[in-house]
């Protein structure tokens, strides 16, 4: 066991702190034209995709440089690392690991370039949690698939450019088989669009929609892997999805700034650091924090030597939610009756981020499968209880 | 970077593990806690030819010349036999011999702890739960070459098997004025006393000190100053426990969901619900994150000193909300047959009980990670 990094490490460490040092203003002084200036220079040091093979137009960098990259880019509250999340996180490596040669000239550059925007398709009105059980409907006609269903809760679908959808091209086969993967462009005719609006009422993260299916004709070849290996695929996305070290520092940096909530607030009469509940509940956080680091480290170390858990994400994704929703509702306990104002208004502490954390919590917690499912996942795979 | 054990210690948990399944399986636990002594002198010795006792201790000093991380392998095993012995008092004793002593005093202690011709135990708390400087009270009056020790300890690990104490006792009114000494058993004005405890494998009492003399050279390090070495004895106590909680919480995790997969109800497996399921994994993501927590600490241990404090605080309060909650729900999730004697849930459960208060349970450590924020 050893958690020092190797010279090369250390070497490729110093680089992307010198980078941060030289490239990276502080939060408030980043100006409209930031984030487009960021993801060139980004782009220009190859490190969008940058554990992705180098023939694909990735960086080609070992998982360990990932790690170190991403560790100290939300370390130093820099911006993600492209524009298309969904694509730089789950549909490129996707396609990477099922697609065809055309289809990886095709997908991954514009992704990588910050061309694409992807949503995904996977939920529908009666099919949730039982997402092997979904029934949007793909017939083969000739060279084409004809498309004719619902997709439901598809973030960020009223601006995508494509969709990941996952369609039942073989009614006949055991629910896990019959299923297929489609990139399909969002401006083929018969695709229809409805928003629907999470309960920020408008405000942060509001991307859900209900993507409508009439009809729609997707050549066979934006098919992804082999007919009926949608499964698989799905599988493997969603393990993408939960994984990361970005998450644990995303929490850490809000500990922080909970911590310095705290330190401005009071109960009872008293300040709020003194109050032995408030003092348990942040050592907790913090405790839970680091321990979500150690794992995603421990998984590292398993990938790297092959035997990694495929469900070994699932501890951490419950970890984060749990921080998620817990760090959100201590914020605003600390705030009293203020915390009940939200907007832009003077009165708004810390500029309404936490409510903004309590209302925005769902989109993680419950994307990408809730927490009891992956309880389910955990309990059947790493444990070996019988299946539901 | 690399989060895994080496083949070494992978042989030493395999060793362990069957020298334990066959030398000290549950029945014989249940055999020595009935005993006076607690556990088997027999089984001492052997561990002590098996270079166990002095894991940590210096080749030079009669140990084996391991580290931290080689230990909690071992503890490990032995939490997940429940083994009954003072090996964590007397490795607590040894680490802080090699830590704070001087080479005469190791030299003259070390390898006695280290063949189990003598075993070693801490004596730190004068109340409790009280890891606070103020809080150590035992006195210590100045006496030509050397100081007159009294006043009670208690809570005391393997206080009757114990014949070497390492004592926490106070050298003036300042808070930190603290002094560490080595008091042999059988030293005049000595006495040690086990009570009945609710986990009957484990051995917890007082010590007490009437006008007991002890020498300048049994004083480890300068007197008065002894307060950091009690805080990095603290530090490592709670990482050892924690390393024994794991083994015991894993055997208990996976006794119950073998019954899980193997009790009946409704015509399927009980561990087919997702009234069972869930919790048995949460329990896992708990002990789970827990495991990565005390290695990155027994780690730290051995490579990077400044770290430890807030790396054994958070094992050590991963850990006790992770066994608390296993032991507790180890039982639910079986029904009556946990509740009975015969069954070893319940020895599981009474450790749990045993283990969360030593060197500090979750809210002690919560708030020691604030303190350490300078908070």
């Amino acid at each position: 066991m050893n958690f020092s990094l190797s010279p090369e490490e250390e070497t490729f460490r110093q680089e992307v702190r010198d980078f941060l040092a030289a490239e990276l203003p502080p939060p408030e002084e980043r100006d409209a034209g930031f984030m487009a200036e960021w993801w060139k220079k980004i782009r220009a040091k190859r490190w969008v995709g940058f554990s992705w093979p180098e023939e694909v137009g990735g960086g080609g960098g070992t998982l360990m440089q990932q790690f170190i990259l991403k560790d100290l880019l939300v370390r130093a509250r820099a911006p993600m690392l492209g524009s298309d999340y969904t694509g730089l996180h789950w549909v490129g490596p996707a396609i990477i690991q099922f697609g065809t040669p055309e289809q990886k000239a095709r997908y991954i550059p514009e992704i990588l370039d910050g061309q694409s925007i992807w949503c995904t398709g996977y939920s529908e009105p009666d099919v949730g949690s039982d997402l092997a059980a979904l029934q949007c409907r793909a017939v083969r006609k000739g060279d084409t698939y004809v498309v004719n269903g619902q997709k439901i809760w598809t973030s960020l679908a009223h601006f995508a450019k494509s969709i990941f959808l996952m369609v039942r091209s073989n009614p006949g086969a055991s629910k896990h088989d019959g299923i297929s993967c489609l990139l399909v462009p969002m401006d083929t005719p018969g695709i229809e669009i409805q928003r629907v609006h999470n309960m920020g009422a408008g405000g942060y993260g509001d991307m859900l929609n209900q993507v409508f299916f009439n009809d729609v004709e997707v050549p066979a070849e934006l098919r992804l892997g082999e007919e009926g290996q949608g499964w698989e695929i799905i599988c493997s996305a969603l393990q993408s999805e939960r994984s990361g070290i970005t998450e644990v520092n995303r929490h850490a940096t809000s500990l922080e700034d909970l911590i310095g909530l705290a330190a401005r607030s009071e109960r009872n009469g008293r300040p709020a650091l003194e109050d032995a509940s408030v003092r348990a509940r942040l050592g907790s956080f913090e405790t839970r924090i680091e321990a979500m680091r150690l794992n995603g480290m421990r998984a590292l170390t398993n990938q790297l030597r092959g035997n990694l858990h495929p469900s070994e994400a699932s501890i951490n994704k419950l970890h984060n939610c749990d921080l998620l929703v817990e760090m959100s509702d201590l914020a605003l306990e600390l705030q009293g009756s203020a915390a009940s104002y939200y907007g832009k208004q003077d009165v708004v502490i810390d500029a309404g981020r936490w409510q903004m954390a309590a209302l925005s919590w769902p989109a993680t917690v419950i994307g990408g499968g809730t927490p009891n499912v992956q309880k389910n996942i955990i309990a059947e795979r790493m444990l070996g209880l019988p299946k539901d | 970077m690399d989060f895994g054990f080496s083949d070494e210690q992978e042989l030493l948990r395999g060793e362990a593990r069957k020298l334990l399944d066959d030398a000290c399986p549950l029945d014989e636990v249940r055999a020595l806690q009935e005993t006076p002594a607690g556990h088997s002198p027999e089984l001492w010795k052997q561990l002590g030819e098996l270079g166990w006792l002095g894991l940590i201790v210096p080749e030079v000093y009669g140990g084996a010349g391991l580290g931290w991380l080689d230990l909690i392998v071992l503890l490990e095993e032995t939490g997940r036999s429940l083994f009954p012995g003072p090996l964590v008092s007397n490795t607590l004793a040894a680490a802080t011999l090699c830590d704070a002593a001087n080479d005469e005093q190791r030299a003259q202690w070390l390898p006695g702890l280290a063949d189990g011709s003598r075993i070693g135990t801490v004596a730190l708390l004068d109340e409790r739960e009280a890891f606070r400087p103020d809080a150590i009270r035992l006195s210590g009056q100045r006496d030509g070459d050397g100081w007159r020790l009294t006043g009670e300890k208690r809570f005391v690990t393997d206080p009757t098997s114990a014949d070497l104490f390492v004592v926490a006792f106070r050298t003036g009114d300042a808070s930190e004025a603290l002094a560490l000494g080595v008091v042999e058993g059988g030293a005049p004005g000595l006495s040690a006393q086990s009570f009945p405890t609710l986990d009957a494998t484990r051995r917890l009492g007082n010590l007490v000190l009437s006008d007991v003399r002890i020498a300048d050279a049994a004083v480890l390090g300068t007197a008065g100053e002894a307060w950091p070495a009690i805080e990095r004895l603290l530090d490592r106590g709670a990482t050892a426990v924690a390393a024994e909680m794991l083994g015991a919480a894993q055997a208990a995790l996976d006794l119950t969901v073998q019954y899980a997969k193997d009790r009946v109800q409704f015509g399927s497996p009980i561990g087919r619900f997702q009234g069972v399921k869930h919790p048995l994994a949460e329990m896992h993501v708990q002990l789970e994150s827990a495991r990565s927590l005390l290695y990155y600490a027994a780690w730290a241990l051995d490579e990077s000193p400044d770290d430890v404090p807030r790396a054994a605080s958070r094992a050590k309060a991963l850990m006790t909300e992770a066994f608390s909650r296993i032991g507790t729900d180890a039982i639910q999730l079986h029904g009556t047959l946990a509740y009975t004697e015969e069954y070893p849930a319940q020895l599981y459960y009474k450790r749990s009980k045993l283990v969360r208060p030593l060197f500090g349970d979750s809210d002690h450590h919560y708030d020691r990670l604030l303190r350490l924020r300078g908070l």
